[in-house]
């Protein structure tokens, strides 16, 4: 299986949501190592296929997930794989203080502590907040909670990285931050955004997800210059906005230890 | 905006100098030391003003070495000390014995103030320990200390989440207080606070959802019902040294000073 996610006909619905079901039969596939970005608005189901990624919503149809069907048996493993980076890093972050909260993710995969300590201080190097190891996490700003949340992920050794609105409510230095410690990152990722230019700058693959469905996919490049696509999903470039001119943030060389990570974590963080 | 909205939350921060030796002991440490000063004054029967007084001085003692300037202290002592006097504050009215002094409609009697005095001398060493212990310990290692002590670890669990979302709900709660201003709302009288109930109603909702994401957020990362340790304690021989010390000190006190 060359898959990392494989899904047919995925179909939730919320209890008592109603008529219309929150995901409506969605088809994806997205192979090791690609970078791609989840577009639609509001209300598209994009946080609810994230939630299925772990199993922490089930819905009928075919879903295969960093090698394993999602189900019951597989939950433990399958939340190892798959790392989840929510929208609100204060729900992400419940700890104390932010070393333990890194911890927590290890420590739940039985690691022994030595590996749990060289873990929080390779995945906190890997977002660039070694310095804030012993802070809480309130004392962060949004930005650095953003990228601790990312930290308590990468921990973990996930072969997929999902992560839920990254750049929403973050000022620009904020964000180019985030996208820096982002492009450093070699492991599978799957973005949920509406920041379209994000996307161009990361991603080499766009789907875009409305009313439960995939609507679009392909080249992230060719997906946001189909304006009319866009437009029929409530999506939009910012004004004036030169696709032209984006340059997508190239991907790490390959570390020297990339061999020797763990079963789960085929690829290596720098 | 954060550090606006958490000014009021500024006295649960350490003071005096962080890096000193106070400062570096275990949490356990410093929980049984200054339990022992509180233990030691409060159960010491009224009046035995040497207990009182060892115990105060071993406080102001370990004040010292943390170098915690008397003001601070005195800021957060008193946010609790009125409450705690307050059930005291009677006492000299109802207690009869003794001396009486006549204050127009009501009268003082001796044996109440002596009941006070001792009452207000145990609450003010009681409150103080707490809060050298919040000023010198960080709430994070308090609790790592007390589950350590075998404190049941569902109620370190609640404490802890209790600690991490108070910031949180602080700020929402700055912000919505900000919104309701920013539409004028000025209550004048009772009758107006209804916009306080919906705050109130609106920060339950909010709050029950966050808890829900919070859940998620957990399970995500592996959670099944156990909240992993990273760094066992350690007790160095500082830690035994200055249990042992103030126990050394107040215990033959309370011994010899304390018994009938």
């Amino acid at each position: 299986m060359s898959c990392v996610i494989h899904a047919r006909g995925l179909t939730y619905r919320y209890p008592g949501g109603g008529g219309q079901p929150a995901l409506h039969g969605v088809d994806l596939h997205v192979g090791h190592g690609e970078r791609v970005a989840l577009l639609g608005p509001n209300g598209a189901g994009k946080t609810t296929f994230m939630l299925h990624l772990n199993a922490l919503l089930t819905g009928s149809g075919e879903l295969e997930v960093a090698g394993l069907a999602v189900g019951p048996k597989t939950v433990h493993e399958l939340r190892s794989r798959v790392g989840l980076v929510f929208q609100d890093p204060d729900d992400q972050l419940f700890m104390p203080t932010v070393a333990e909260d890194v911890a927590f993710g290890p420590l739940n995969q039985g690691l022994d502590r030595a590996a749990v300590r060289a873990r929080v201080a390779e995945a906190l190097g890997a977002v660039r907040m070694d310095h804030v190891a012993d802070r809480a996490p309130h004392q962060l700003s949004m930005g650095e909670r953003r990228r601790v949340a990312i930290a308590t992920v990468l921990a973990m050794h996930p072969l997929l990285l999902v992560l839920d609105e990254p750049s929403a409510n973050l000022d620009p230095r904020a964000r180019r931050e985030l996208l820096d410690v982002l492009a450093g990152i070699d492991r599978t990722l799957l973005v949920t955004t509406h920041d379209l230019p994000f996307a161009a700058e990361l991603c080499e693959r766009a789907v875009i997800l409305a009313g439960g469905r995939v609507v679009g996919d392909g080249r992230c490049e060719d997906v946001l210059a189909d304006a009319a696509l866009l437009a029929a999903h409530d999506l939009e470039l910012p004004a004036g906005f030169d696709l032209g001119a984006v340059r997508r943030r190239p991907r790490p060389a390959p570390g020297p230890s990339a061999a020797a990570a763990g079963p789960t974590g085929g690829t290596t963080i720098r | 905006m954060a550090d606006a909205c958490n000014h009021s939350l500024a006295l649960t921060q350490l003071a005096g100098d962080t890096g000193s030796r106070v400062h570096r002991l275990d949490p356990r440490a410093k929980l049984l030391g200054l339990l022992t000063v509180t233990f030691v004054v409060v159960s010491a029967p009224l009046g035995r003003w040497p207990v009182y007084a060892a115990g105060a001085a071993v406080l102001l003692a370990v004040a010292a070495a943390a170098r915690i300037r008397p003001g601070d202290l005195w800021r957060r002592v008193r946010v609790v000390l009125p409450l705690v006097l307050l059930a005291a504050a009677l006492l000299p009215l109802l207690r009869r014995g003794g001396t009486s002094y006549d204050l127009g409609l009501l009268t003082v009697h001796q044996a109440g103030l002596e009941i006070f005095g001792a009452v207000a001398a145990k609450a003010t060493i009681g409150t103080s320990s707490a809060a050298l212990l919040g000023m010198t310990t960080a709430f994070p290692a308090v609790l790592r200390g007390l589950e350590a002590l075998r404190v049941p670890r569902l109620l370190i669990l609640i404490a802890a989440f209790m600690y991490r979302y108070l910031f949180v709900i602080v700020e929402e709660l700055g912000r919505m207080r900000a919104a309701l201003a920013a539409r004028g709302y000025r209550p004048r009288h009772a009758l107006q606070a209804g916009a306080m109930g919906r705050v109130a109603t609106a920060m339950f909702l909010r709050t029950y959802g966050r808890g829900e994401r919070v859940y998620l957020a957990m399970l995500a990362r592996g959670y099944q019902g156990t909240m992993p340790r990273l760094d066992p304690l350690v007790l160095q021989r500082a830690d035994v040294l200055f249990v042992a010390v103030i126990a050394g000190c107040l215990l033959p006190v309370r011994i010899l000073a304390g018994t009938p």
